[in-house]
């Protein structure tokens, strides 16, 4: 919806830039946004390896019954961390990283708005999961009271405690500036012309994910703070002898956790509304419809929290209204995928890697949203509540969701940002593995819940064997098959066939008019948006 | 929109950053280390804390020469007034958990400990005898009998106060907008010099509390909401303070212009959050 | 092509739904309880409104993927709004959701209603055994994972999982409730956080110290149902299983004495209470 007349991106050198930076120093001190991205995208593929290990060592222990590898609380520290790593570490770092490389090509700008505290945000989380990692080895080991820390067990963590809150602190502090930065790029720093809605829907996405980040963020850090009090400093939120409730820290932290779920999906959304477009040849249907949908699931996402805590006894009325409003997000959620799908429809569509990722993830979301739907059914709950359908719910919408819209976005950006083509026949092979595999791990969950098998136990009934020994042989096979996307990348950053500045066959948007890969400084002058 | 895009200053390369992440790095293990009993811990946390202030210095040094000699556009400036003002609102959200803790323990925990709604068995059983009424140290009496503060005295003074120094923030920025740097001085003076008698006073009504009252952090959930909210509070004033300070030194040295002083309106937007945060805590803490 | 693997994975699911209901390792359980059925016929409600829609969404999908491909030599249309589709695909959902929250909704209003119970039990959890007190037959025990159990889960105990009966899911004491009488559980915990799920009544509610929850249910068929602790509690929340035992009155009866002879005290009768 956005075409560039005039633009002299390639022109590098800029009376504003002083020398550029080599070496360590390039990556230490940069302020540029593509470095910055690029630092981003990189820690991420990292994490989710160090994530994807733990949740092996996971599913090894479940392979069969019987406790074969490891010990009951060391199974609970590698839930633990494998959670808080794929979340904080994986998923997140690698949206921030495509809005650092993206958004100031999508919307005309020089840089980022703020590009020191660009390089700050990310600087920050190296420390964060320095920290949190090296909890494997402090006395009492890491945390193992799971993601949500639920009070009273996480006080029971040793050494780890004040580790895992200043941790979770510090990932805090760096999402809180990076969103920042974000929002003020794209309400700021637009080329002339480029109204609100003429922005690509990544960037829309990204502002409306940017804003939940800054409202809910804080208040996972203020839970996390009233945890260390409660521990260290004799006060009694989360005690009822004090008049405290534990009970509480979980409303405080899924109204931070909820929204952290949208914060998840909503830029996967983003960057699947401008892949299917362009393969299918075809405008993104309702692009209106899109923006105003994904505002509203963010409104929505302020008001569902408690359906994650169905089981904690509240009053009626409130199982109610949380049952109700939470329905309510299959509604603008579903004109996304008829949106997406209406797209596809009476397109001309060719599936190359991206495409084929952006239409899983249609898929497979879906799936997940409606297991989602399911959950929402506070009476079915009870049976579902922590049980492995939760399980296999969140991976759903988490794996072949949140990740497969991030591989999605790489195979699609990677020629913009090398000047290479990936081996297309390597990224066809990546993607079929995935996919069956995915399926292979997640589904067979759906049935281990529904037939009885709680989550986050290291060991399970007999009857539970088949499925779980299913779920352990796809998980491998999954992970295997991420060290072929790794493999891609290596190949396509050394090089390869070289990708002309539209790579793709006339897509939409000004990141297709710098040339490939983008010059270290594009936009120096702002393009004119008709 | 973006007329300037191309005098839009991009720095190139700042040191700062990454300095900033060591300093939060040591502050954070040495203060864990610490908690966890480790001895050199504290000499770590205080090294970070150096590290952190140094950088801040550094850092905004940097940025204070940068808009002196003119190196940002009007649209950097709003870059900068954005990221304040969502700055702020994420300052909000953190004294919103703490709000929301106060409103739900009150609202929703006490009466269900004495037996409410559907916790009947929950007084009955567990709590016999408890009534739900505020303040309230919880059904087993933690940290002992203690006495509530009230509205009046020290924190009547303390609204006084901060309310003033809204007003006197005000009446500085406008001297600056007509350029009467004389009045700037004396009020912005004036201004934090109030922030800072806040704080003596906060810190004399905690003595009060703690040798007087015998209401401490640990005086059950009563004590747990007042001191998070009004010592997050108190936290915040001194950095306002602080920050107000930095500002008046620098009117002192000649900075600013009538038209721009971002610096200056940051840290009054500031005032004014520490400002509105007090009377909710004023009403909800104190009053009511 | 992923997506029939799908279809084929969401066949398996429905099978079991419309034979043997009794083969519960791929579907829910339906339960012994008035509620547990009512909470099975919703779930299988909702799972079969999924697969309606499924059906369209993805129906719609393959028929744009296998026709409207480049291949296939078409010209891509240019269209790309269309305000009466969109106001149709944001009715039908609305309409459809309603429908499910109905019913739903009405469920949940029977589940709340735990008026007059002819018995009270309640269920403390420790890490990591069950206690169960029966307050007005003066009755208190623990409940702990079956030594066989126990000793085949420690780890490479050498003891196979299925040499073991029940394994992970047996007690040393059970608990007994009469048949076809409204039993209440009120649950609560004595450190951290527990659940007490019992997937046969469809009953699942947090354990929290300091606090008191109550679920109740009523037992239509004489039996042995097993459960588990259903809420992260540390190392052994896997550990921690939970048995009920619904006998006929007279057994039931019996089976009392034996408990008030072997674990009676005296708790505060709790007949007046309410
Ligand atoms: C990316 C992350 C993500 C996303 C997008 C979602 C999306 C949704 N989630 Fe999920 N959820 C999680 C991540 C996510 N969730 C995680 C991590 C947990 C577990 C946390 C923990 O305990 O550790 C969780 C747990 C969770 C629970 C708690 C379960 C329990 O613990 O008992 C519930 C309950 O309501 C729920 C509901 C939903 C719903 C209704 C949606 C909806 O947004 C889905 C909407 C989408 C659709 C419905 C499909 C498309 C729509 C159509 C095709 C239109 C037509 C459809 C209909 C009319 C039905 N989720
Ligand atoms: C975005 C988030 C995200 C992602 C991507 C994943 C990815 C995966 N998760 Fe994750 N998971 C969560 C979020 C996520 N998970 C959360 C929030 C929980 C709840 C925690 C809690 O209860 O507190 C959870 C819990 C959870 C459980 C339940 C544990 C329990 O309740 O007892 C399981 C069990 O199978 C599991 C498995 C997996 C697997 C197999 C993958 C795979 O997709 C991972 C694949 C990746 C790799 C395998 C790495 C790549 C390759 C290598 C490491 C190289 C070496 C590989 C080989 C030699 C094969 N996860
Ligand atoms: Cu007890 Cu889990
Ligand atoms: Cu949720």
């Amino acid at each position: 919806m956005t075409t560039a007349t005039h633009n002299d991106a390639a022109h590098d050198d800029h009376h504003d830039h002083g020398p550029e930076l080599t070496g360590i120093k390039r990556w230490l001190f940069t302020t540029n946004h593509k470095d910055i991205g690029t630092m981003y995208l990189i820690f991420s593929l990292v994490m989710l390896f160090v994530g994807g290990a733990m949740a092996l060592v996971i599913r090894t222990e479940l392979g069969q019954p019987g406790m074969q590898f490891v010990q009951p609380d060391f199974y609970n520290q590698m839930v633990t961390m494998h959670a808080l790593i794929m979340i904080f570490g994986a998923v997140m770092p690698a949206f921030v990283g495509l809005a650092n490389w993206m958004i100031p090509l999508m919307v005309g700008a020089p840089d980022m708005a703020l590009p020191r505290m660009n390089n700050w945000s990310f600087w920050i989380l190296p420390a964060a999961f320095g920290i949190l990692l090296s909890t494997l080895f402090v006395p009492g080991g890491a945390p193992a009271g799971g993601w949500t820390m639920y009070p009273p067990l996480v006080l029971q963590t040793g050494d780890a405690f004040p580790m895992l809150i200043f941790a979770v602190h510090l990932m805090g502090i760096s999402s809180i500036m990076g969103a920042i930065n974000i929002i003020v790029t794209i309400m700021n720093m637009r080329a002339p012309g480029m109204t609100l809605l003429k922005m690509p829907l990544f960037v829309w996405t990204w502002l409306i994910t940017a804003y939940l980040l800054i409202a809910v963020m804080p208040v996972l850090a203020g839970a996390v703070t009233m945890l260390l009090t409660d521990q260290f400093f004799g006060t009694s939120f989360f005690r009822a002898a004090g008049g405290g409730d534990p009970v509480m820290f979980q409303h405080i932290f899924w109204f931070f956790g909820h929204p952290e779920v949208y914060i998840m999906i909503l830029p996967a959304f983003g960057i699947v509304s401008e892949i299917i477009p362009t393969f299918a040849r075809k405008p993104l249907f309702g692009y209106d419809s899109m923006v105003y949908a994904t505002a509203s699931i963010a409104f929505l996402s302020f008001i569902v929290w408690a359906h994650h805590m169905f089981t904690a006894g509240m009053p009626l009325t409130g199982q109610l209204f949380f049952m109700f409003t939470t329905m309510l997000i299959a509604v603008p959620t579903g004109v996304k995928v008829f949106n997406w799908s209406a797209t596809m429809w009476k397109g001309a569509m060719t599936f190359e890697t991206p495409m084929l990722f952006a239409i899983a993830f249609l898929f497979l979301f879906t799936i997940g949203g409606f297991s989602g739907l399911m959950l929402a059914i506070v009476p079915a709950d009870f049976q579902y509540h922590d049980s492995y359908f939760v399980v296999a719910h969140f991976h759903y919408v988490l794996v072949p969701g949140a990740i497969f819209a991030i591989i999605a976005g790489v195979y699609y950006w990677l020629p913009k940002w090398t000047g290479h083509m990936y081996n297309e026949t390597l990224g066809k092979t990546h993607f079929w593995l995935t996919t069956i595999f995915v399926n292979l791990t997640f589904f067979p969950m759906h049935f281990l819940g529904l037939a009885g098998m709680p989550r986050r136990i290291p060991d399970y009934s007999t009857q539970f064997a088949d499925f779980n020994m299913v779920a352990t042989v796809g998980a491998f096979g999954f992970g295997l098959s991420q060290l072929l996307f790794v493999l891609i990348i290596v190949q396509c950053a050394r090089g390869g066939k070289k990708a002309t500045a539209e790579v793709w066959d006339n897509p939409t948007g000004l990141e297709w008019t710098v040339p490939s890969p983008a010059p270290h400084h594009t936009f120096d002058e702002a393009p004119i948006v008709k | 929109m973006a007329t300037a895009n191309d005098k839009y200053y991009v720095p190139h390369g700042s040191p700062w950053p990454i300095i900033g992440s060591v300093g939060l790095l040591l502050t954070m293990v040495g203060v864990s280390g610490w908690l966890n009993g480790g001895n050199i811990a504290p000499y770590i946390f205080a090294l970070g804390l150096l590290t952190v202030v140094g950088m801040l210095f550094g850092w905004f040094g940097t940025v204070i020469d940068e808009s002196e000699g003119g190196a940002y556009s009007a649209q950097v400036d709003k870059s900068f007034r954005m990221g304040m003002s969502w700055f702020i609102f994420s300052e909000v959200m953190f004294f919103a958990a703490f709000f929301g803790a106060l409103f739900y323990t009150r609202n929703m925990a006490l009466p269900w400990l004495e037996g409410g709604s559907n916790n009947f068995f929950t007084g009955l059983l567990l709590w016999p005898g408890f009534e739900a009424m505020w303040p309230t140290n919880g059904p087993s009496g933690v940290g002992g009998t203690f006495e509530a503060m009230g509205p009046l005295g020290l924190p009547a003074i303390n609204t006084a106060i901060l309310l003033t120094s809204s007003i006197t923030i005000t009446v500085a920025h406008h001297a600056l907008r007509d350029d009467h740097r004389g009045l700037v001085k004396i009020f912005l003076g004036l201004t934090f010099l109030l922030g800072f008698f806040f704080v003596y006073l906060q810190a004399v009504e905690y003595i009060h509390a703690y040798h007087e009252l015998n209401l401490t952090m640990e005086s059950g959930i009563y004590g747990s909401t007042f001191f998070m909210l009004t010592g997050f509070h108190g936290m915040h004033v001194s950095i306002g303070a602080l920050m107000l300070f930095i500002v008046w030194i620098r009117i002192m040295r000649g900075h600013f212009t009538a038209k721009q002083h971002f610096a200056f309106e940051a840290s009054a937007w500031y005032w004014h959050f520490v400002d509105v945060v007090w009377l909710g805590l004023y009403i909800f803490v104190y009053w009511m | 092509m992923d997506i029939k693997r799908k279809i084929a994975a969401i066949a398996l699911l429905l099978l079991p739904s419309a034979s043997a209901l009794a083969d519960w390792d791929l579907n829910m359980r339906e339960g012994v309880t008035a509620i547990s059925r009512e909470i099975y016929g919703l779930h299988m409600l909702i799972f079969w409104v999924c697969c309606f829609i499924a059906f369209f969404v993805f129906g719609w999908m393959i028929i744009a993927l296998v026709l409207h491909r480049k291949s296939r030599g078409v010209e891509a249309a240019q269209f790309s709004h269309s305000t009466k589709a969109e106001i149709i695909w944001t009715l039908i959902p609305v309409v459809i959701l309603v429908g499910m929250a109905v019913p739903a909704a009405k469920t949940m209003v029977k589940i709340e209603d735990d008026r007059n119970p002819d018995i009270t039990i309640k269920a403390t959890g420790y890490q990591w055994k069950w206690q169960y007190e029966y307050l007005d037959e003066g009755v208190s025990f623990y409940s702990n994972l079956a030594r066989t159990s126990n000793d085949a889960r420690r780890l490479n105990s050498g003891i196979a999982p299925e040499s073991v009966p029940n394994y992970l899911l047996e007690v040393d004491n059970h608990v007994i409730v009469p048949v076809n009488k409204k039993v209440r559980v009120l649950i609560t915990s004595n450190d951290v956080l527990h659940a007490w799920w019992m997937p046969d009544f469809a009953i699942k509610k947090d354990a929290i110290p300091g606090y008191i929850n109550q679920v109740w249910f009523t037992a239509e068929e004489p039996g042995i149902y097993r459960g588990q602790c259903a809420e992260l509690c540390g190392q052994d929340h896997g550990f921690m299983p939970i048995v009920v035992e619904v006998l006929e009155q007279d057994a039931f009866d019996a089976r009392m004495a034996v408990l008030q002879a072997e674990f009676g005290i005296d708790t505060p009768k709790l007949a007046a209470a309410d």
